[in-house]
């Protein structure tokens, strides 16, 4: 599904990552943990392609994400939902148009579509608020209205950075809970978090893989949990 | 042609509009309406550089063709020599080839001209005017040797064939051609630069809505079509103000009258009046063009 094998991204001089590797199988839920500053958010970027590797390849859905032209990225980017750690939400569009865009943007705006986008933010709990602007949302809803924005093309693979970074615990154990139900639909779910107690409680809802991302590379961090 | 074809489709799906690509954007507040502003103002001057190239054209042409096909001998002699004079010129004229017809102008049509400058109660008779024969030319006229035989059969005799008069006015109608077609074009270059500065300062506000349309997985070409549509629309929208504005203007300047000049015939004649409703299209193009490429450009920045 995603791949990496000897990945290495430098800013400028400085190596943050080195010879990483790294599978996402098909169904699979990891956590990703580390220090801030570690490269956390940076790794994701290199799994959802907003970044290219400065060595090493990144193999995203059997193509290498350097041989990925723009418009391939674009396609791309439709198979792998994320939900960024700051939500890149548009403030002036109401948050159904905000949940829509990836819908909007790859033409499959339909009005089946939009039931689903209905249902879908009812699940979440955010049926309630789908004329509301972004910035009148809390940061729980925000989350979940992300959340509900990286799943409305029904993607293979959905990647989280710090979901729950700004929202109070029972709002993370809720949205835990969706990322946990996502995955037993078959997503593969890769979660960046450095609140370790979200990890502890994720125990009993999935069957998680956990890796710490330290000194430029990963290792596995489940014993320790 | 590969590459003109995506742009020609791009400029119809633009036209044709997509809403949600245009929500996408948040309206633009000053730097949409610096586009109507400018697309109006270019467009306004466009109309008179246009209306200067049409006006410099005919004029080129009406001297040239008028003075062109026409020479006149002027017969400077003794009153009682002159009508034998004249004669002789017309039999020489008669056998001439390249002559098409020639007329000794009467006492009457010299009095005619005349008028106007030296009024209509001067005794013209009494003056030692030169007798004129208007000649009109055909294709082999040849001035030089029909110079060169008045010389020397007609001493007072002398053939003006316009040349000296026609070339610095034809040169001078040309060259104000010239400045109205570069005025054209300078006015479009300008444009399309505010148009590119405008639509630039729009895309650096929006980074994030570029951004973000990127994160969820738009083209470059849709991305870029929401700012491009409306920038185009924008521009289109000036330059018909503009355009409408400077043919009213243009048509409110004094009518071209034969003793009017040059400035009195600036305007358009007939179906040239329609010329200037290629200004708004031309206008919406370059925006178009201008804006697409800015917003490329801008949209490289981003994975």
């Amino acid at each position: 599904m995603i791949e990496l094998k000897g990945v290495g991204y430098s800013y400028g001089r400085d190596a943050l990552l080195r010879g990483l590797d790294l599978t996402l199988s098909p169904g699979s839920f990891h956590f990703l943990t580390g220090p801030s500053g570690a490269g956390k958010t940076t790794l994701l970027k290199l799994c959802y392609g907003e970044l290219r590797p400065s060595e090493g390849v990144v193999d995203l859905m059997g193509k290498d994400s350097r041989a990925l032209d723009r418009d391939g990225m674009s396609r791309m980017r439709r198979r792998i939902g994320v939900v960024h750690q700051d939500c890149q939400f548009l403030d002036h569009l109401p948050l159904v148009e905000n949940v829509a865009l990836p819908l909007m943007v790859s033409g499959t705006d339909t009005p089946d579509r939009r039931a689903e986008l209905m249902q879908l933010l009812g699940w979440v709990g955010l049926g309630h608020r789908t004329e509301a602007r972004p910035p009148e949302l809390s940061g729980g809803e925000r989350q979940r209205a992300a959340l509900a924005r990286a799943v409305i093309t029904d993607p293979d693979v959905l990647i989280a950075d710090e979901p729950t970074g700004n929202i109070d615990w029972d709002m993370s154990q809720r949205l835990l809970s969706l990322l946990a139900e996502l995955n037993r639909m078959g997503k593969t779910v890769l979660v960046a978090t450095h609140d370790l107690a979200l990890i502890r409680a994720a125990k009993p809802l999935v069957s998680a893989r956990v890796l710490r991302l330290a000194g430029g590379g990963l290792q596995a961090a489940g014993a320790e949990l | 042609m590969s590459r003109v074809r995506p742009i020609l489709r791009g400029l119809v799906e633009t036209m044709v509009g997509d809403r949600q690509a245009d929500r996408v954007v948040p309206p633009s507040g000053h730097t949409v309406w610096l586009t109507v502003l400018t697309a109006a103002a270019m467009s306004f001057l466009a109309v008179f550089a246009l209306a200067l190239s049409l006006a410099t054209g005919r004029l080129a042409d009406r001297w040239g063709q008028g003075l062109a096909q026409a020479s006149t001998i002027r017969v400077s002699a003794p009153a009682d020599q002159a009508d034998a004079q004249v004669a002789a010129i017309l039999t020489i004229l008669a056998g001439t080839p390249g002559v098409a017809t020639a007329e000794a102008m009467d006492e009457a049509e010299q009095t005619a001209l005349l008028e106007p400058w030296l009024g209509a109660d001067l005794p013209l008779d009494r003056l030692p005017l030169p007798r004129l024969i208007e000649i009109t030319e055909a294709e082999d006229f040849d001035a030089d040797g029909l110079r060169l035989r008045l010389q020397a059969e007609v001493p007072g005799a002398v053939l003006d064939d316009h040349t000296r008069w026609r070339r610095p006015l034809v040169q001078a109608a040309d060259r104000l051609q010239t400045l109205g077609w570069t005025a054209l074009l300078l006015i479009a270059v300008v444009m399309a630069a505010m148009v590119t500065m405008a639509a630039q300062a729009a895309l650096a506000a929006n980074a994030q809505v570029i951004r973000v349309l990127r994160l969820v997985g738009a083209r470059d070409v849709y991305a870029a079509r929401a700012f491009t549509r409306r920038f185009t629309l924008r521009a289109a929208l000036g330059a018909a103000i503009g355009t409408a504005l400077g043919m009213v203007a243009i048509a409110f300047l004094p009518s071209a009258q034969a003793a009017g000049g040059f400035l009195t015939g600036l305007g358009f004649a007939g179906a040239a009046w329609l010329l200037p409703g290629l200004i708004p299209p031309f206008v919406a193009a370059v925006a178009f063009a201008a804006t697409r490429r800015a917003a490329f450009r801008a949209l490289a920045r981003f994975e």
